[in-house]
């Protein structure tokens, strides 16, 4: 791989333009570069038009499954007299995605800004931020900045002398994947168990207590400040036609220089790669994620595959949250695998049999596999619980737990083989470490 | 661990303001319930059958439905941690990139088995799932800041010094570790005066913006747009 060919895709900073200042988190230092500024000018905009920037800007929910955000909001019925919510998303925690939690850190200004911006838009006077507990900084810096905010006159009553009131609360989770999924959110801020609700209704006719709620991840809340500002133009000038903007591509794994890279959707991860300096040394490519474990992994074949949601799903993957974890040849693709399944058992809540049942005995099998006491007919029998997964579960976590063992039996059936042949893994998972690259 | 069934009078009249103050935020009081378990959990460091009692009289709940809610969520802890609580990521990556080892290194070097408290009570240890550092990988977590980019001499380390009582600073974090107990606190919605510390970002946050930044690249100006592609509305095809 050639690390000093200058790739066709440039990165596009917009969210992370500020981080590398000491006090970017800092309301002085986000007003400094700009910020609250877009604020203003929604203030004196009519809130429809703004629902509709937002609309033919053509941003798609940055959480995963690439929803159009505006379209979202305008799905809220005109004639529901309940009051109306706002709930970001800031549960990440799907494995490989780590793009939110650093933009809360060093950023949480942009995503107030962004909160009041569609509140506003959407006419709802209360927000909350759902936030996964394990993140203790990230919820001081998100405290600190509400109430920044409010001393301000930012947030509160009659917001910078507009009328418009907001109020928001910063509300932590408890430790539960599931709670990523928007419903099972709005059952875990309302004080219970964190499982998803049966759709439709869906949450912008019934959601937070049966309220007209629209609930959106951080980074596309935190995109809408920049549309507001630079036009819909500006933001179309990014990414593809189907797949408008920027958006964080977050490199983990197996890589010179991981972490996080904004840039324009339809980046490849060739491009990326150069950016990161290749694989690590003395190594090559072996399979990856394009969003997350719960989208197919691909493989070197997929290095030139535009990053935007059709292309990727094109080559029968999701584009997902764009977590691209990068697994070199030292990496036992059913250790992999297995470890992934154990987490959707551990994380399955339970309310459906397909997947509380089906990660249960597909951490069995995989288990077998890997230490070699496997046979040849159990990649069968794991086909056919991801076919009692895949489409019948009663969310998307179970479709997303068929994900890597379809994919990687697709794409690595031998090396299963070579397991059950051999009766053991044929990896020094040593070498896979940090620290074992050269051993 | 308290074998009580409810607290103290004086526990339960401090704990009511909190409460009143935690119900207050919500439009419906039973949104509370994450939060005062989480005050509960900082009370005593865990969730105990007291803890629950309290909710459930705060909420109007039963108590069955209180522990239907607890049991749900790893964070709430049904026995004592430590003072400090060590979570070894284990899913996929860090797995791979060395987490399992560290897991490993730190069971034998403490003593203890996964959701165990060495008998001094100061460290306990888990293997947690993703904690969406993945680019700092192997990541360690100390009640719940980020300690980046672990190896096992250096979590061994880490493990020693909180045993020992010496100052361990997070890599992303504030200056310097609170308690589990203090943690819980902030969970439940009581700020401590420490956002400010520590750093904005760090290493693999930057590494995007530092790059583009010595490339010259940013993000189109607004006022200086490329012209919009021409779309080839080819002849005879139609949507």
């Amino acid at each position: 791989m050639t690390t000093d060919a200058q790739p066709a895709t440039a990165l596009t900073p917009v969210l992370s333009r500020n981080w590398d200042r000491p006090d970017s988190f800092t309301l002085q230092s986000y007003r400094e570069t700009g910020g609250y500024e877009a604020l203003r000018t929604a203030l004196n905009t009519d809130p429809d038009s703004l629902v509709n920037m937002v609309k033919s800007s053509g941003l798609r929910g940055r959480g995963g499954a690439g929803f159009p955000t505006g379209m979202k909001w305008s799905f809220l019925p005109a004639d529901n007299p309940k009051p109306r919510y706002l709930v970001v998303n800031a549960d990440e925690s799907e494995p490989g995605t780590c793009k939110d939690i650093p933009l809360m850190l060093a950023n949480p200004h942009v995503l107030l800004e962004g909160i009041v911006i569609s509140a506003y838009a959407i006419r709802s006077s209360q927000a909350f931020i759902y936030v996964r507990g394990e993140v203790l900084h990230v919820i001081r810096r998100l405290k600190h900045a509400v109430a920044e905010a409010y001393d301000a006159g930012l947030l509160g009553r009659d917001i910078l002398g507009s009328g418009f009131d907001l109020d928001v609360v910063v509300h932590a989770g408890a430790g539960a994947y599931i709670c990523g999924e928007e419903t099972a959110l709005l059952d875990s801020l309302e004080g219970y168990r964190g499982q998803p609700r049966l759709k439709p209704p869906f949450p912008a006719v019934s959601g937070l207590y049966a309220s007209p709620t629209v609930v959106n991840n951080v980074e596309s809340i935190a995109s809408v400040p920049s549309i507001v500002a630079n036009g819909v133009e500006w933001f179309t000038a990014m990414g593809t036609e189907k797949s408008a903007g920027f958006g964080f591509f977050s490199l983990s794994g197996h890589v010179a220089r991981p972490g996080q890279y904004e840039a324009p959707l339809g980046v490849t991860l060739r491009e990326l790669l150069d950016m990161a300096g290749g694989v690590r040394a003395g190594h090559e490519l072996k399979f990856w994620t394009p969003g997350g474990s719960s989208t197919p992994i691909l493989t070197d074949e997929h290095l030139d595959t535009p990053l935007d949601f059709e292309s990727v799903g094109s080559a029968g993957s999701m584009l997902g949250t764009r977590a691209l974890q990068i697994f070199d040849d030292t990496t036992c693709v059913v250790r992999a695998v297995g470890r992934w399944i154990a987490f959707y058992a551990h994380e399955s809540c339970g309310k459906c049999t397909p997947c509380r049942e089906g990660n249960f005995w597909m951490v069995q099998v995989l288990d077998r596999l890997e230490k070699g006491e496997g046979t040849e007919d159990e990649l069968d029998k794991l086909l056919d619980i991801c076919d009692n997964l895949l489409g019948r579960a009663f969310c998307a976590l179970g479709d997303g737990a068929a994900s890597p063992v379809m994919s990687s039996i697709q794409h690595f059936r031998q090396e299963y083989i070579d397991h059950v042949e051999q009766g053991g893994c044929p990896f020094d998972h040593r070498k896979s470490t940090v620290w074992g690259a050269d051993s | 661990m308290s074998t009580t069934t409810t607290f103290s009078d004086e526990v339960k009249a401090r704990l009511e303001v909190d409460a009143k103050e935690i119900i207050g935020r919500y439009p419906q009081s039973r949104s509370a319930l994450l939060p005062l378990l989480h005050l509960v959990q900082a009370e005593e460091g865990y969730v105990s059958a007291a803890g629950i009692a309290f909710c459930a009289e705060q909420l109007g709940l039963t108590k069955a439905e209180v522990t239907a809610v607890a049991t749900f969520y790893t964070m709430y802890k049904r026995r004592p941690v430590g003072d400090y609580h060590v979570g070894v990521c284990t899913n996929t990556l860090c797995a791979v990139m060395g987490g399992d080892e560290i897991f490993e290194t730190l069971k034998e070097h403490l003593e203890v088995g996964n959701n165990e408290a060495t008998e001094d009570g100061r460290v306990s240890l888990e293997h947690v799932e993703c904690n969406a550092a993945c680019d700092f990988a192997p990541v360690v977590m100390v009640n719940w800041e980020f300690f980046d980019n672990q190896t096992p001499e250096s979590a061994k380390e880490l493990v020693d010094d909180l045993r020992l009582g010496n100052d361990v600073r997070p890599t992303r974090g504030p200056d310097s570790l609170c308690t589990f107990k203090q943690a819980s606190r902030l969970l439940a919605g009581f700020a401590d005066d420490r956002a400010t510390e520590g750093p904005q970002a760090a290493g693999p946050s930057l590494v995007g913006l530092e790059l583009a930044r010595e490339r010259g690249w940013a993000a189109p100006d607004p006022d200086d747009l490329p012209p919009a592609p021409v779309l080839d509305e080819g002849e005879g095809e139609t949507k």
